[in-house]
């Protein structure tokens, strides 16, 4: 039995398989259609997270299979004292897979090491967010083709976003993968981070504005930079718009530039690049269900 | 230069650094054990300058070599039988440590689940990098 906790659990061959499925389910939506009847996905929530969770239930949905849980720790047994030890002991006999959200990092690998059905990490704390990473990796296989050779662009809060450090952990196992990243000093990428592509010799640059290097990315993963992260405002004031894409920002981009974000979108894309063909971040969370969906299907053993 | 007597049966822990011994005492768990333990701190060293040694008069078996290793890997284990060193111990550091330090970080899932163990493995061989099994959290001071 298998479980996920983190992107890195499963081999490049691994993750070719899975978003094959994906792309298969995208293709041919029907075949699935009933490939979970009679399994029950439990989304074990313990703090609210409305995509993520509609997600799971989505690609379950889809499946055929049925969705039990709780969206919030203070409507399930955890708000009496519960263990996650012991809560997933009793999941275990309730349902056939479980996706768990916890604010407490390791939550989910804990379930894990107890459980008697796959358990899938939907988020813990500020640690892992794997189904968001391989959401990402999908997007860029399906949109650009390939999961080699290309140069990203990594834009905003570099220092404490998790999406971007997890994404930058998955790239690295594919070949001819160049990094710009795009902050303010105070948003770096960590130094682990830096250390790490330095030990590989994977080439990264680090700049402050996005027009600098805009020209020459294939792709643009952006995040969100806020306020409350900066040392004073005077330095918010002066860069934030360094870090909103507009449509004059896109005219500087490849015509085949993808634009990608996590969502959710606060200001930090203008609406009116929504309509570039090249803004993907939409698609992505489409993408987001197609491989949830071949996850469940791959950790029941359906496939 | 004080003199403390030779052991029989039993183990003596060399290079231990200068006022590490008790950690390492508490750490092994001596202080529950029924058994003579010499503690010799800041003996004169022609390598360190100055060295804490222990001399533990029962089996080695008993030791947590892993917890030893972890403290300090440039410990050297002398073992001793009929008052003679029969045979040299070299330490490495342990791949992984359970409930020898515990982590720190207030989100960590250790923080709140009762009866977990507090597990760390190593993450990086040449910085002697620890991290939390769980979160991931870097371990910094050793004991």
């Amino acid at each position: 039995m298998r479980h996920l906790m983190s992107p890195l659990d499963f081999t490049t061959e691994e993750l070719g398989q899975l978003f094959d499925l994906a792309n298969d389910i995208e293709a041919n939506p029907d075949k699935y259609a009933h490939k979970c009847e009679g399994k029950i996905l439990a989304t074990c929530f313990y703090e609210p997270s409305t995509r993520t969770r509609l997600s799971f239930e989505s690609a379950m949905t889809r499946l055929g299979g049925k969705v039990i849980g709780f969206s919030d720790a203070n409507s399930s047994s955890a708000a009496k004292g519960e263990s996650v030890s012991d809560t997933i002991r009793v999941i275990s006999a309730y349902a056939d897979i479980c996706a768990m959200r916890h604010p407490k990092e390791g939550a989910p690998m804990v379930a894990a090491s107890r459980s008697l059905i796959p358990v899938i990490n939907a988020g813990d704390g500020g640690h892992q967010h794997p189904t968001q990473t391989l959401t990402d990796l999908l997007t860029i296989r399906s949109l650009h083709g390939d999961l080699n050779g290309f140069t990203i662009g990594l834009c905003g809060d570099l220092k404490f976003g998790r999406t971007v450090h997890s994404l930058i952990n998955a790239l690295v196992r594919y070949e001819n993968i160049k990094f710009v990243f795009i902050s303010p000093p105070e948003l770096r990428v960590p130094d682990y981070v830096t250390d790490m592509l330095d030990k590989k010799q994977i080439y990264y640059e680090e700049v402050i504005k996005l027009e600098d290097v805009i020209g020459d990315l294939d792709m643009l993963y952006m995040t969100r930079v806020q306020k409350e992260r900066f040392f004073n405002e005077e330095d918010y004031i002066r860069l934030k718009d360094f870090y909103i894409l507009t449509p004059e920002k896109m005219e500087l981009a490849k015509e085949n530039m993808l634009v990608l974000h996590p969502l959710p979108r606060v200001n930090e894309i203008s609406v009116e690049v929504d309509d570039d063909p090249r803004a993907a971040y939409f698609k992505q969370a489409q993408y987001g269900v197609y491989v949830r969906m071949a996850l469940i299907l791959t950790l029941l053993e359906l496939v | 230069m004080l003199n403390v007597g030779q052991i029989e049966e039993g183990f003596v822990l060399d290079h231990i650094k200068a006022g590490k011994s008790m950690d390492i005492y508490e750490h092994l768990g001596l202080d529950k054990m029924d058994c003579t333990v010499a503690i010799i701190k800041n003996a004169r060293s022609k390598v360190m300058g100055k060295k804490d040694i222990l001399k533990v008069e029962c089996d080695i078996d008993t030791l947590d070599l892993n917890v030893l290793a972890f403290i300090d890997h440039n410990i050297t284990i002398n073992v001793i039988k009929n008052g003679a060193i029969v045979e040299k111990k070299v330490l490495s550091l342990p791949r992984s440590v359970k409930n020898v330090i515990r982590c720190h970080n207030p989100r960590c899932i250790t923080s709140i689940e009762q009866g977990l163990p507090h597990i760390f493995f190593l993450a990086d061989e040449e910085t002697e990098t620890y991290r939390c099994k769980y979160c991931e959290e870097k371990y910094n001071e050793r004991a």
